[in-house]
């Protein structure tokens, strides 16, 4: 559980100097002077920065859920019966693919942030065609595991396997339905493209984290 | 800085105001309608809960006389009664009922950020709800394996339930964290970014601090349980063995090898601790809000109030392994999470006297809210003291599977929320409906509710120290056990059966308000918080016309000295409050 707690402590760290800076010395008793109204309330009211709360809450819950995954994991590991898998060689392919996804979302949510119009949507495809290359990728890394005879009740190390790749799939696709959104938007230019630009600065930020999280799955996976 | 909120998108709300039936009661994206929505469905899954533990009660107190309770479906009522109450009634009913209806108007915001998401939300929880109920009607009926579903028991043949049962059970939850996690980011993103002007975080009502902590607890805790139920999905479904013990059951190899049934034990308590205190937080914010209002007193300590609740929600991550004292973990670890137990006893304690402290020379005016206000003090400082007991490892290790357990937790998170959840339904009963309860009524409910509650778990301390224990159909013939056991089983019973009767007065007192009852004065207690002062009573759509509030004061702001009347609103600013003899 050591894990999950440091991540915790991690979250609950942020939050709770956040907190104090916002209640240390506040004195909320006290009368305010007449026609005082410099109290500052909400942090900035549009809709975009309430997405953006939004994003990074829901990342926090995503991170709890995967380092509770991984505790577990650690734990479970110790246990006599484990044997470690070996990891199909694809899944390096996939890592590449997904790095250079959020690469690519970087360099499109830049391109939207700065008005260049003919790079977003070329941006975005790449970007598309990757990451569903990142999950067709993970299902065929799948096959080969079966194939192999490793199945998800073979060993603990398998089930993990397939847990934890199909967690982050699924948190992908989810991904992915905000991004097919987006991108219609873009190819058929009905909207104002404000609108477009903000879920693509959303999107950039999920797919990094996701990458993130990638990259530790497997930094585990494979040193274990 | 701008603290524009939704005021700037005024015109877009005018533009969707609910016209039909369907878009204004069922698919409705007001926050009010949806908190209403979510309390029914708690209530009346509640009330099944509740007919549950008067089932288990019918058969320990009169054992074997009814034929229709048989081992399998006792174990069953247990597991159903205690899931049910804990997370399908209190949490959904705290923070989906008073969470949604409470946040944006005690912010002083239109609606929560996210409208459509809230929807889904409430959709999302009853199908979750649905899936619950449908596991009473399947072969095999609902699962029996407790409420902590412990593997192995809770997947090995012999066990109530043990194929559709489970699974219907583990994928409920699955969806009612979903659900939970939709209205959370809801709750946190509404608080953080659409409070009025002048509305800084200090100057928040400690409701809404309750529920906002309450609520991070939540959504940082409750992916513990869907990882724990996905795993044991998978040990049920897919055969995996992640915590699956290589076990022979009834002459028969499963197939499972290695697991740790502790893992789960871990997983399922890392929610489970904090679970307690996302019952428990919005209510200890409420409870502080009812008091001071019907005191007539501004809350005592309110900034240490605030941080009471933030270090409460801290701590609540660090305690989790003393629900496993005797699961045979490391006595190290006991050493340790009964040091962090005992440590989370400070801030509570901090609250316990800065309520009573609260009340210390108030003009205290004793309503029903107020009533069950001050049972909750009683009820929660009966159940924090049991609760010190058991934190220490030497005595819970002979404490730990009887009835003193039974009647601490009931005390503590199952007592003390519901006193409280009474006592804000009658609170803002006004404010919900427009319309006046029925205060004699109210009052009845009240003392047959306290002293029913009192009746019903106070013997069981008793009992517990006798050494009954706890989870078993029948005590049978027990050498260490006097007959006066059985006596008091029963008298338990009836005193249960009087006590879960009383509860149709609250349901005669809401029928008899809604169809006769008197129309309410738009802030019938003279209450400060912002809830109170809206432009229509009860609130519209919208809930602020045309302009939304500003705050210029906290929601304490009782009896202030100089002034003419004994509360100031939170939006009237210092020049504006008429000055007086004071009081």
């Amino acid at each position: 559980m050591t894990i999950a707690l440091v991540f915790l402590a991690l979250i609950l760290a942020t939050l709770l100097g956040w907190l104090l800076k916002q209640t240390f010395n506040a004195a909320p008793w006290e009368m305010e002077a007449v026609g005082d109204t410099a109290h500052h309330g909400p942090l900035g009211g549009t809709g975009n920065k309430s997405k953006l709360i939004a994003l990074l809450t829901f990342l926090a819950v995503v991170t709890s859920f995967f380092a509770l995954i991984l505790s577990a994991y650690a734990l479970r590991m110790e246990l006599g019966d484990w044997i470690p898998l070996t990891e199909p060689q694809l899944l390096w392919v996939n890592t590449i693919m997904l790095i250079v996804a959020s690469i690519v979302f970087q360099w499109t949510r830049n391109a939207a942030v700065n008005d260049q119009q003919s790079r977003l949507k070329l941006g975005m495809i790449i970007t598309g065609v990757l990451t569903w290359g990142f999950l067709i990728g993970q299902f065929i890394a799948w096959q080969q595991l079966q194939n192999l005879g490793q199945f998800v009740s073979s060993n603990p190390s398998n089930a993990f396997f397939y847990f934890l790749t199909g967690a982050h799939a699924i948190h992908i696709l989810g991904g992915l339905y905000v991004w097919a959104k987006a991108t219609s938007k873009i190819i058929s230019s009905a909207r104002s493209i404000d609108d477009t630009c903000r879920s693509i600065e959303l999107c950039t930020i999920y797919w990094h984290f996701l990458l993130i999280v990638w990259l530790i799955i497997f930094g585990l996976m494979l040193s274990t | 800085m701008s603290y524009v909120a939704f005021a700037d998108r005024d015109h877009e709300l005018d533009h969707h105001d609910p016209d039909t039936f369907l878009t204004k009661y069922v698919w409705s994206q007001d926050h009010k309608v949806i908190a209403i929505q979510y309390s029914l469905t708690a209530i009346v899954v509640g009330l099944i809960a509740l007919g549950l533990s008067v089932m288990m009660r019918l058969q320990l107190g009169f054992p074997n006389e009814f034929s229709y309770i048989n081992p399998e479906n006792y174990y069953q009522f247990v597991t159903m009664h205690g899931v049910i109450m804990v997370i399908y009634l209190l949490t959904a009913l705290l923070l989906g009922g008073f969470g949604n209806y409470l946040i944006p108007l005690m912010c002083g915001a239109r609606d929560m950020v996210f409208p459509f998401l809230n929807m889904l939300s409430y959709w999302t929880y009853l199908v979750s709800v649905l899936i619950l109920i449908a596991s009473f009607f399947v072969d095999g009926g609902s699962t029996g394996a407790g409420w902590t579903l412990y593997p192995p028991q809770a997947i090995s043949p012999g066990t109530p339930g043990v194929d559709l049962g489970i699974i219907l059970m583990l994928a409920s939850l699955a969806v009612f964290i979903v659900a939970f996690t939709m209205g959370g980011l809801n709750y946190v993103t509404t608080i953080l970014q659409a409070r009025c002007k002048g509305m800084t975080l200090m100057r928040m009502p400690l409701s809404v601090w309750g529920i906002f902590v309450a609520t991070v607890l939540g959504l940082l805790a409750f992916p513990a349980l869907l990882v724990s139920a996905i795993m044991m999905l998978f040990d049920k479904t897919l055969m995996t063995s992640f915590f699956m013990p290589a076990v022979s059951s009834m002459g028969v190899d499963p197939g499972y090898s290695g697991g740790s049934p502790i893992l789960f034990q871990h997983l399922f308590w890392f929610f489970g601790h904090p679970e307690v205190y996302i019952v428990a937080l919005p209510a200890f914010g409420v409870v502080s809000d009812v008091l001071s209002t019907h005191a007539r007193k501004n809350i005592f300590g309110y900034r240490m109030m605030v941080w009471a609740i933030i270090m409460i929600g801290g701590l609540s991550f660090i305690v989790w392994a003393h629900h496993m004292y005797v699961s045979g973990m490391n006595p190290y670890f006991g050493f340790f999470f009964a040091t962090t137990t005992l440590i989370i006893a400070v801030p509570t304690a901090i609250k316990v006297y800065n309520w009573v402290l609260t009340l210390w020379q108030g003009n205290i005016h004793l309503r029903t809210p107020m009533l069950f206000s001050i049972g909750f003090i009683f009820t929660f400082i009966h159940g924090g003291l049991t609760g010190l007991f058991l934190g220490n490892v030497t005595i819970d290790l002979p404490l730990s599977d009887t009835y003193f357990v039974v009647a601490h937790f009931h005390m503590v998170m199952g007592v003390s929320p519901v006193l409280v959840v009474y006592g804000a339904i009658y609170h803002w009963w006004p404010k919900i409906t427009g319309k006046m309860y029925n205060e004699t009524l109210g009052k009845l409910h009240f003392w047959t509710t306290f002293f029913g509650a009192y009746a019903v778990y106070l013997p069981m301390h008793y009992l517990g120290f006798a050494g009954v224990p706890r989870r078993y159909f029948s005590m049978g013939n027990t050498d260490f056990l006097p007959e006066s056991a059985q006596d008091l089983n029963a008298v338990i019973t009836i005193s249960a059966i009087f006590l879960a009767l009383a509860q149709l007065l609250f349901f005669a007192n809401a029928i008899w308000s809604l169809v006769r009852g008197p129309k309410s004065d738009p802030n019938p207690w003279s209450a400060t918080s912002l809830e109170w002062l809206t432009p229509d009573h009860p609130p519209k759509h919208g809930n602020w016309g045309h302009e939304l509030p500003e705050v210029h004061r906290w929601a304490y702001d009782y009896s202030v000295p100089g002034y003419e009347d004994d509360f100031i609103p939170q939006n009237v600013s210092a020049d504006k409050a008429p000055k007086g003899e004071g009081h």
